[in-house]
């Protein structure tokens, strides 16, 4: 078994009630750091954790605390980005439904350290049933002392209100979670100005996700220096990945992220290994936007050195044989799958979640999904395969958000990995309609497992 | 203006505008809307934009154009019951599809239709956050998850038995 420092008490009866949670240990983390450290010495703690926001990009999350302006008489906010959208991912919602103090806690110190006296939390509206429970938990927090006024005695005044979308997954992008939050479209801002000097009604705003900010608490508990002693290398403490597809076990686990990732598919304590007896075709380990890897350059690097479920290691090789953490939605395909018709749902995602501001991208996800529709159907041509890449070439970094590179790059690693599966569409079109590509271009043996 | 909250539904919406600062009423638009489409029969006619607007005192164009950017408000009447089936990848390679097809032909109506009886419509969406309990459907504030064609009866069963008490 693995380190678990947020899911520890996930099993534990009752402990979404405060006075479970509370009998558990909880909020401890609260009265450390708001009776016994400094401002600075929070943030020192978790720069020193080396913790990487947990939302996809991987920003230190200590570097990103410390870039937030502090003019004299401008409120300041923390908004918690809970508008967890990328397919594949469910992690977040699985923190907040059965440990909502946890996050409570992780905001309360957090809003201390930023001096957010109102802080928010934009929750995507289809969870509505977990915004729910995040308002019963706050009205707990809130009735025994955690929030409110002079919160322990300090003169720390906070509040935690709940936000909920409305089902826009370019709201899960900073700047447009923070449109949608002055009730706004969702279309993104051009930075610079970031949020933290201009963000939510024009204050210095800092945006973190769900996981970074529960993290808080046992890097609060723990110290720095020892969270960063868990994981390998930038890879620092522990990560929720959320697996699913076609594995035995699907759901949410937790990882101190010096596992193979051969060991997180196939081992009974996480995936369980693939369902009915398949084969792995391909993954794509990071949530829908990052790069789908076949199986032989999943388990192994380029380099034939083994994988592992870490920032580092999954990214290793660029896009060329790698892939990327992301945001720890891991989708496994097995043998039956077709990367033709995954792609086709993933470009139709992308077509359907863009904002509609940038020509590239509202017009490209468009033309993706067309080109990759027209193959699927068997009425495809061999330049249709020139024709996506090139989109995708002129979407990536020509866009506002990174929305444009998220729909980009699940379409140039499809063609990258499994140019032969699409030629096939377009040369069997009618066998493509019945049957499937299956395992035929792997030049590697597949790992079966003993 | 006949759309108006009752004394309830007003006691939420001072409840929701209260979360944001005096003067930054306009945050609250969504949780309004929101508040509005449950209030008014599960849409958002343009009289009850109208109505929000002048709620928040902001232009009827600045309600417009959020509620038909975001895909949980619905500007044309649905049925009771509206049958949200993802389709995006996790849930395809999980079986969407049939699942799918499955709820068209036991409704009789095809993505984007109601039922004649006005209970049922079914809808299209993506990724609703749900990929390790795939396939998956969202009726009203509900996720139904795992699904298997006789899960779908089930719940088909269970509407319509909700509907006639």
């Amino acid at each position: 078994m693995g380190v678990k420092l947020l899911l520890e008490k996930a099993s534990v009866p009752g402990i979404r009630s405060y006075d479970v949670y509370r009998r558990e240990g909880g909020y401890a983390a609260v009265e450390k750091a708001l009776k016994e450290m400094s401002i600075e010495a929070i943030v020192e703690e978790v720069k020193k954790s080396g913790l990487r926001g947990r939302g996809g990009a991987g920003f230190p999350a200590g570097m990103k605390w410390s870039f937030i302006a502090k003019p004299e008489g401008v409120p300041r906010h923390l908004v918690c980005n809970a508008d967890e959208s990328e397919p594949g991912t469910f992690k977040d919602r699985y923190l907040m439904e059965f440990l909502p103090h946890l996050l409570i806690e992780g905001l309360i110190i957090s809003s201390f350290a930023l001096g957010s006296n109102d802080t928010y939390i934009y929750i995507r509206g289809e969870y509505a049933w977990v915004a729910t429970i995040l308002e019963e938990a706050i009205l707990e927090a809130t009735k025994n002392g955690w929030l409110g006024k002079n919160i322990l005695g300090t003169g720390f005044d906070c509040m935690i209100h709940v936000h909920r979308g409305a089902g826009a997954y370019i709201c899960g992008e900073e700047t447009a979670l923070i449109e949608s939050l002055e009730g706004k479209r969702g279309n993104p801002r051009i930075k610079p100005p970031f949020p933290a000097i201009q963000g939510l009604w024009m204050r210095p705003t800092v945006v973190n996700n769900v996981e970074t900010l529960a993290a808080i608490v046992p890097i609060i508990k723990m110290g720095g220096e020892e969270y960063a002693k868990i994981g390998v290398g930038r890879s620092t403490g522990t990560k929720l990945i959320s697996a699913c597809g076609n594995i035995n076990k699907p759901g949410v686990y937790e990882i101190d992220m010096t596992i193979s990732v051969e060991d997180f598919i196939y081992s009974d304590e996480y995936c369980g290994g693939i369902a009915n007896g398949k084969k792995l075709k391909a993954c794509i380990p990071g949530g829908s936007s990052v790069p789908i890897l076949p199986a032989n350059l999943l388990l192994k690097t380029a380099k034939g050195e083994t994988r592992y479920m870490n920032y580092e290691s999954l990214s290793d090789g660029g896009f060329a044989t790698g892939s990327m953490m992301g945001s720890g939605g891991f989708i496994v395909l097995d043998e039956d799958q077709c990367i033709v018709k995954n792609t086709l749902t993933l470009a139709r995602f992308y077509r359907h979640e863009s904002c509609g501001q940038c020509s590239p991208c509202r017009e490209g996800t468009g033309w993706m999904e067309k080109i990759l529709q027209k193959i699927e159907s068997g009425k495809g041509e061999m330049s249709d395969i020139d024709l996506l890449w090139d989109i995708q070439i002129k979407i990536e970094g020509n866009t506002i958000c990174p929305l444009g590179d998220a729909a980009a790059w699940p379409v140039a690693a499809a063609i990258r990995h499994f140019r032969d599966e699409f030629e096939w569409h377009i040369n069997h079109k009618e066998l493509a309609q019945t049957s499937n590509f299956g395992l035929q271009h792997y030049a590697d043996p597949i790992h079966v497992p003993a | 203006m006949s759309l108006q909250f009752n004394k309830e539904q007003m006691t939420e919406f001072n409840r929701l505008v209260a979360h944001y600062p005096e003067g930054k009423q306009k945050s609250a638009l969504l949780p309004v809307l929101h508040l509005a489409q449950d209030s008014f029969g599960g849409w958002l006619p343009t009289e009850a934009m109208d109505y929000v607007a002048s709620l928040l005192s902001i232009e009827p164009i600045e309600v417009y154009e959020v509620a038909t950017f975001y895909s949980m408000y619905h500007l044309k009447p649905m049925g009771k019951f509206i049958f949200e089936v993802c389709q995006t990848g996790p849930c395809m390679i999980s079986g969407s599809e049939n699942i799918i097809a499955y709820i068209q032909r036991q409704l009789g109506i095809q993505p984007g239709e109601t039922t004649k009886d006005g209970l049922f419509s079914l809808k299209l969406v993506e990724c609703l956050g749900a990929c390790g309990y795939a396939p998956m459907m969202q009726v009203g504030k509900i996720y139904k998850e795992h699904l298997t064609k006789d899960k779908v009866d089930a719940i088909i069963a269970e509407y319509r038995l909700q509907a006639k008490a």
